[in-house]
């Protein structure tokens, strides 16, 4: 049974007072807070066996590579990837992305081929293939959105054509919390000769996630945004596409034999793993893993849809905001107050001890589609109350109050 | 619950900025263009100067952004329309100090003969904030670089 209070006390950060208020925190879609678990074994880990991986003959080494490996072995599992050398630790969602962007899209795209994208695309989901493209002649095509901002599987079928090497497409929007059907994306995708490519960063740490099921390609998240520390992500590629594929960075431990003239490199995963990897960011990860799992993803998608429906109903009994995205939506709201601008709403909300995000959640094509210069987002996670809900719009009608007295 | 701190941040004279800006709208004839955003925020200003003989002659700007960057905006061409762009840039730096909290000396300026900005010195309290005060007058240093 999904336990509120017990889960809240796991999370030490949420015990405090931010300006004179207690902490409500709604910024997980930027960054999850940790349960003390999570602190803990990243702890220990520089507390008591702190040493490299994969090349220490000595014990110390040899606990440090068990972790780090073990942290695959954990990832792998979750996202029921078929083998660990399907699992590739990297910086993060972005670093995830570029790799497949530099290394697989720079080797299979010429003139002419086609990356198809959707509009509610993360800067970290965009930049990357604008910058194939230039290499390589490629194009960039658009899926457009509905007045809800999803997009339909029309629209897919018209965008996605034989000339399509690459769809890059997000799992959850940042921005809108509309989730994409990506198995069938992916099926009309390979229909048409096309990999598919998917920034998981916010659905990962919110819903279950099969990267069979879906039959996705390559498929991107970071630790930080599902209880884990941060510098840490995750890309999995199928194995025959990652065996194909060239590293992106080279170096030490990537290595399979160094002459001076030429090199080969490691089997999967590791030759895209060039350097000291992030290991105790990787423990972590894989301690993150474990309690989700204690609480069980679909305990956390069932709490969230139940906060966030209920943070939609009360936002909406306030005169001028104004609501984005869909109404069947990941656990997150997007508004704008009129008359206020988000970053003073935010300021505002601060002061109460409420912590929101404002600004273009570094999805400024999306901002232009919905003819905002930024807007105002809460975020939720399996932390969150309905009191810290009822915080929230109260925060939202006082600040309106504040604001409106000017105006 | 209240906002008593948040007065300290938003007081009255900015608001009127915010809601009734000074110098929006394009400029005719000869000037200097510098559009400048905060990348993190999405704020965004079009500033335009017209300089003569070193002096800032004319100065409007258009953009969007919080009551913050706005009124910065504002407050920041009222006070540099008719100034030599030496001065301008010494009130610039002047501001970037009370932005940062820091002494305002070794200046032949008083903050309170300075139109409107003193009302901004609340900024420094609040960090995340700073950068949306002195959007405005990045804009117009660089501007003035331009034409040197």
């Amino acid at each position: 049974m999904f336990n509120l209070d017990e889960v809240r006390a796991k999370f030490p950060i949420l015990d405090q007072e931010v300006n004179g208020h207690t902490l409500v925190y709604l910024d997980s879609a930027a960054t999850s807070q940790k349960p003390q678990s999570v602190i803990d074994i990243v702890n220990d880990y520089y507390n008591r066996y702190n040493s490299n991986v994969h090349r220490g003959v000595h014990t110390l080494g040899t606990y440090a590579t068990e972790g780090y490996e073990g942290a695959r072995e954990k990832v792998k599992n979750f996202i029921n990837a078929s083998s660990t050398m399907e699992v590739i630790f990297t910086r993060g969602t972005t670093t995830a992305l570029n790799k497949v962007a530099h290394s697989y899209a720079r080797a299979n795209l010429s003139e002419g081929d086609e990356i198809v994208l959707t509009k509610m695309e993360h800067h970290s989901n965009i930049i990357p293939w604008q910058q194939a493209a230039h290499a390589t002649g490629a194009k960039l095509r658009y899926i457009p959105l509905q007045d809800d901002g999803t997009i339909t599987l029309e629209d897919v079928r018209e965008a996605v054509t034989s000339k399509t090497k690459i769809v890059a497409m997000t799992h959850v929007s940042n921005v809108l919390g509309t989730i994409n059907p990506i198995k069938e994306v992916a099926k009309i995708a390979h229909e048409n000769g096309a990999v598919i490519v998917v920034d998981g960063a916010q659905s990962v740490p919110h819903m279950k996630v099969d990267v069979q099921d879906l039959d996705v390609d390559f498929f991107a998240f970071s630790a930080h945004k599902m209880c884990g520390p941060t510098g840490v992500g995750v890309l999995y590629g199928k194995q025959e596409l990652l065996e194909e594929m060239e590293p992106v960075e080279f170096g030490g431990e990537m290595i399979d034999f160094v002459n001076l003239y030429d090199s080969t490199w490691k089997e999967l995963p590791w030759k895209f793993e060039g350097g000291t990897p992030i290991i105790a960011g990787a423990i972590g990860l894989g301690a993150a893993i474990d309690f989700l799992n204690e609480i069980g993803l679909d305990e956390i998608e069932k709490h969230e849809q139940e906060i966030t429906e209920y943070a939609l109903e009360q936002m909406k009994t306030i005169d001028g905001i104004t609501i984005y995205g869909p109404k069947k939506r990941a656990g997150l709201v997007t508004f704008n107050l009129d008359d206020v601008h988000p970053h003073d709403l935010a300021t505002a909300l601060d002061s109460l001890g409420v912590a929101v995000r404002a600004g273009h959640h570094c999805a400024q094509p999306l901002m232009k589609e919905l003819q905002v210069a930024a807007t105002a987002r809460a975020s939720f996670y399996l932390y969150n109350s309905k009191q810290d809900v009822d915080i929230f719009v109260d925060g939202l009608k006082k600040t309106k109050e504040y604001f409106g007295d000017v105006f | 619950m209240s906002f008593n701190n948040l007065d300290t941040l938003y007081r009255q004279v900015i608001m009127d900025h915010y809601k009734n800006p000074r110098n929006r709208g394009q400029l005719e004839g000869d000037h200097i263009t510098v559009e400048l955003n905060n990348p993190t925020c999405g704020d965004r200003i079009d500033l335009q100067l017209k300089i003569e003989d070193g002096v800032v002659k004319d100065a409007k700007f258009e953009g969007e952004g919080c009551s913050i960057s706005m009124s910065s905006a504002s407050m920041m061409t009222q006070v540099i329309i008719d100034r030599p762009v030496d001065e301008a840039i010494k009130i610039s730096e002047m501001f970037s100090d009370m932005m940062l909290g820091k002494e305002m000396e070794g200046y032949d300026f008083d903050i309170d003969e300075l139109g409107d900005i003193q009302a901004l010195q609340g900024v420094s309290k609040f960090p995340a904030r700073i950068k949306c005060a002195t959007l405005a007058w990045k804009a117009m240093e660089q501007g003035v670089e331009k034409e040197e």
